[in-house]
């Protein structure tokens, strides 16, 4: 496997596999967190993936520079990309329209497409999780289909409710709290990306892939009455490819 | 035991080393900005390291205690008095029951940290007590504090003796022009050379934006040899990022777990106790370092703090 190494301060490495947006080299940047989780370390704090790069972060008390970098270097000449995936899949009910998706025809009628298929579109792919970041628990997803990209609002919503489903440029995602924002909305799932009561606060993870399948609102309002445990349980947990 | 707030001051928040190990979801570690300061004040008074204080951001707060307690203030000089008398910074000190911590104009630095025996008693998020104000994450209830508020302390050991033993000489000073070192990178490569010289050679100023997520600067135009936007990735505490404007923004406590903009280089651990009390106006040079400088740096003080605490405890 190819990377680099960077120093980002004196606390932290930076792992490079590439400087493009691609499933290929985030595969890269899973595989080898991953490895660091199995054999981790001594002095390594927390990793942070992001599209094409790793973060490790280390105490210097533990572990100095040249050490880190002879050890990050050997856990990745021992790694050869391509086929598995490390990822799961999460299977995400969306209450598309209505008041849940104001956008939705908006951003139809930019196409020329019917509410419909937009819906289509949106629920015919899975979304690779590249990374998490901007809120707790916000995916950004890659693999859009062009066919349904929106720009994003002139004017932000000063709130978004938690849950909200939205485009903005060729990608999508979903609010993992209530917050100020500028996609366009499309719909919005009972299913809690960040829930600070939960033991696990979050649900996916980089390397992971999301898929979206319509409900309707009944079924919407139902779900979200139930407790988020019973939710997680209801989205499932599946190897991925 | 408990603290009633009189007065909020302007941004007081209950912070702790920070929230580490959550970055891959999204969640900034937050924590203390200058983590050495508040160190220090739980040292005094006989906290592990990672007690939660209070951090106070240049107008402190009124704060009434219920009960006996053992306090220390470290950080910036924010004129901090009890019952009137001035309290002197980097001691211990015994607070009765009734008596009533108040601050007043800025002498120096930008936070106060004030530290209370036992530390404060807010329940652990994500392993952290430390606020993020944002997502309203930890702390008290996810926020800065406000009037009326009680806060409990944990009940410690027995409170420390020998007060009059447990103190220092406040560290820091303020300076004409402060000298923060840095290390270089990640994408120093992107930068002219005659960007990187402005950077190493300029005198920059705080400008009016600087909060715990971040710090702008104003100065010499840093430029890019191409485009200043990069795939986003990881931010350390102390990157120094310059977006297209070319001037730099250095990344504090709050910071966002990634971004989009190139980094050229980033403050070292060593001096983030100078970096956590910058404010507006301050004036600040960057020099170079080398990481095996920056980390010798960081593990003198480290062990000199470890002395600190074995030479007050003994």
């Amino acid at each position: 496997m190819e990377f680099e190494i960077k120093c980002a301060g004196d606390s932290a490495a930076v792992v490079i596999f590439g400087d493009k947006i691609s499933p290929e080299i985030n595969q890269k940047v899973c595989l080898f967190q991953a490895a660091l989780e199995r054999d981790p370390i001594e002095g390594v704090t927390e990793t942070v993936p992001a599209y094409c790069s790793l973060m490790v972060c280390y105490n210097p008390e533990i572990i100095l520079w040249e050490e880190m970098y002879r050890r990050l270097s050997y856990v990745g000449t021992g790694l050869i990309s391509g086929g598995f995936s490390p990822g799961r899949l999460w299977e995400i009910p969306v209450w598309y329209g209505g008041e849940a998706g104001p956008d939705l025809s908006a951003v139809a009628q930019f196409h020329g497409l019917s509410p419909e298929e937009v819906i289509q579109i949106h629920t015919s792919r899975d979304y690779l999780v590249y990374m998490l970041g901007f809120l707790p628990g916000f995916p950004y997803l890659g693999g859009m289909d062009q066919r349904i990209a929106a720009p994003r609002l002139d004017t932000p919503r000063v709130s978004i409710p938690a849950g909200s489903v939205g485009i903005a440029g060729a990608q999508t995602g979903v609010y993992p709290i209530a917050s100020p924002g500028g996609w366009r909305l499309i719909g919005r799932t009972p299913i809690r990306f960040y829930d600070p009561e939960r033991s696990q606060p979050f649900l996916a993870q980089a390397g992971d892939h999301i898929r979206f399948y319509e409900i309707d609102r009944r079924t919407f309002l139902k779900m979200e009455e139930q407790t988020n445990h019973l939710l997680c349980q209801r989205c499932g947990e599946q190897e991925a490819l | 035991m408990k603290i009633f707030v009189v007065q909020p001051g302007l941004l007081t928040t209950v912070q702790d080393l920070g929230r580490h190990g959550f970055q891959r979801f999204g969640v900034p570690v937050s924590g203390c900005v200058d983590p050495r300061s508040a160190i220090i004040a739980n040292i005094l008074v006989g906290n592990p390291d990672n007690a939660a204080v209070l951090e106070c951001t240049l107008s402190g707060p009124t704060l009434q205690l219920e009960h006996d307690s053992v306090i220390a203030i470290t950080g910036a000089n924010l004129s901090p008095t009890l019952d009137g008398e001035n309290v002197p910074l980097y001691q211990a000190i015994f607070a009765r029951a009734g008596q009533t911590i108040r601050f007043g104009p800025v002498q120096y630095g930008c936070r106060a940290y004030l530290a209370f025996a036992g530390g404060i008693d807010v329940p652990e998020v994500m392993q952290s007590r430390s606020t993020f104000l944002r997502a309203e994450i930890g702390g008290f209830q996810g926020r800065k504090l406000r009037a009326g508020d009680q806060l409990l302390l944990k009940k410690g050991g027995s409170l420390p003796s020998h007060l009059e033993k447990r103190s220092l000489w406040p560290e820091y000073q303020p300076q004409e022009i402060f000298s923060l070192r840095v290390v270089m990178g990640p994408q120093e490569g992107v930068f002219t050379s005659q960007g990187t010289g402005t950077f190493l050679g300029d005198i920059y100023t705080v400008s009016n934006q600087f909060d715990r997520m971040g710090c702008r600067l104003l100065g010499g135009y840093i430029e890019h040899r191409g485009s200043c936007d990069i795939i986003s990735d990881g931010i350390a505490f102390g990157a120094v990022q310059v977006p297209a404007s070319g001037q730099p923004i250095i990344m504090l406590a709050d910071r966002q777990t990634t971004g989009g903009y190139t980094k050229i280089a980033a403050v070292i651990s060593a001096d983030f106790r100078l970096l956590g009390q910058l404010k507006m106006s301050d004036r600040i040079r960057f020099e170079q370092t080398t990481i095996q400088e920056a980390q010798e740096a960081f593990i003198a003080q480290r062990k000199a703090l470890h002395w600190l605490r074995h030479s007050l405890n003994d």
